[in-house]
């Protein structure tokens, strides 16, 4: 599954403050441990800060912190936040779509994508973090 | 929070009416049939590397596992398999479930079995996130199936 840059800098973000509640981070703290651009970032913090998983800290020192749950919020949860969701009516680049053939290789990606929806919905953050190697807790 | 005063033990005849219950709290289907029928393939009889396991806390039940080694199915080599975990829903997150699962898996791991394996449906998100707490990821193997006609079987 390739995920659009926005969702990758997103689940950076969560899992980075997610790791350890009580830590504030900047978006420049941030954007520099994974070598992404901070400009980009401050875009999705924003979402992130609307949807309620993490919260603005302000004054000196201020940043951002986690404020979600981390055995309730799923892969799943910040990756439809941001990720263009499939299925609708086909489009003008979706020429052929009505013929045996494209139906079948519709439903193959349909089937590729109700297993990855179902194993990014199974895994909390806390899971996820569990599993991390030891370095980033 | 942490639940310490669990002990898990080997299920016992008496305990079948409150399995049904419990399984019936989580997927809303009694089913005493099938579990009068696990008890006695469980339970009642003895069998090599099948195991149905109780937890206990404040001396009531709180929740079941059952499981077997299979050997050779779908070509595999030896594996612990889970068929049913269920923790009471009112004590959950205290780790329960846990300890179940790795009471189970310690008694695969004294038959010599080096994997435990099971299956869930996509849509039982509860199951799933537990067993990918526990470190479980999807394994080797890809389970396909097709509906049955019954006009198409053989004449």
């Amino acid at each position: 599954m390739r995920l659009q840059k926005s969702t990758e800098f997103a689940l950076y973000a969560v899992l980075e403050l997610a790791a350890d509640p009580g830590r504030q981070m900047s978006t420049a703290d941030i954007a520099a441990r994974y070598a992404i651009s901070a400009h980009h970032l401050a875009k999705v913090m924003r979402q992130l800060v609307r949807a309620g998983l993490i919260q603005s800290v302000r004054g000196v020192g201020g940043g951002y912190r986690f404020s979600g749950n981390v055995k309730r919020i799923t892969l799943w949860d910040i990756i439809e936040m941001f990720e263009p969701q499939s299925g609708g009516a086909p489009g003008e680049d979706d020429a052929g779509y009505d013929t045996p053939i494209a139906r079948a290789l519709d439903s193959v990606r349909a089937e590729i994508d109700d297993l990855t929806r179902a194993t990014m919905q199974s895994i909390t953050l806390k899971s996820l973090l569990k599993f991390a190697p030891a370095e980033l807790l | 929070m942490k639940n310490s005063n669990v002990t898990i033990r080997d299920a016992k005849a008496g305990d079948v009416a409150t399995v049904i219950r419990l399984d019936e709290i989580h997927t809303g289907l009694a089913k005493p049939d099938y579990w009068q029928e696990m008890f006695t393939a469980y339970v009642t009889e003895d069998h090599f590397g099948r195991y149905f396991l109780i937890a206990e806390a404040g001396g009531q039940m709180a929740g079941f596992i059952v499981g077997e080694i299979r050997t050779w199915e779908f070509g595999s080599p030896p594996c612990g398999w889970v068929f049913a975990v269920n923790v009471s829903p009112e004590i959950r997150e205290g780790g329960i479930g846990s300890a179940l699962l790795d009471a189970i898996c310690q008694r695969f791991a004294g038959c010599g079995v080096e994997t435990v394996r099971t299956m869930v449906s996509r849509e039982d998100t509860l199951n799933l996130s537990f067993f990918r707490s526990q470190g479980m990821t999807a394994g080797p193997y890809m389970e396909l199936e097709k509906a049955v006609a019954s006009d198409t079987g053989p004449q």
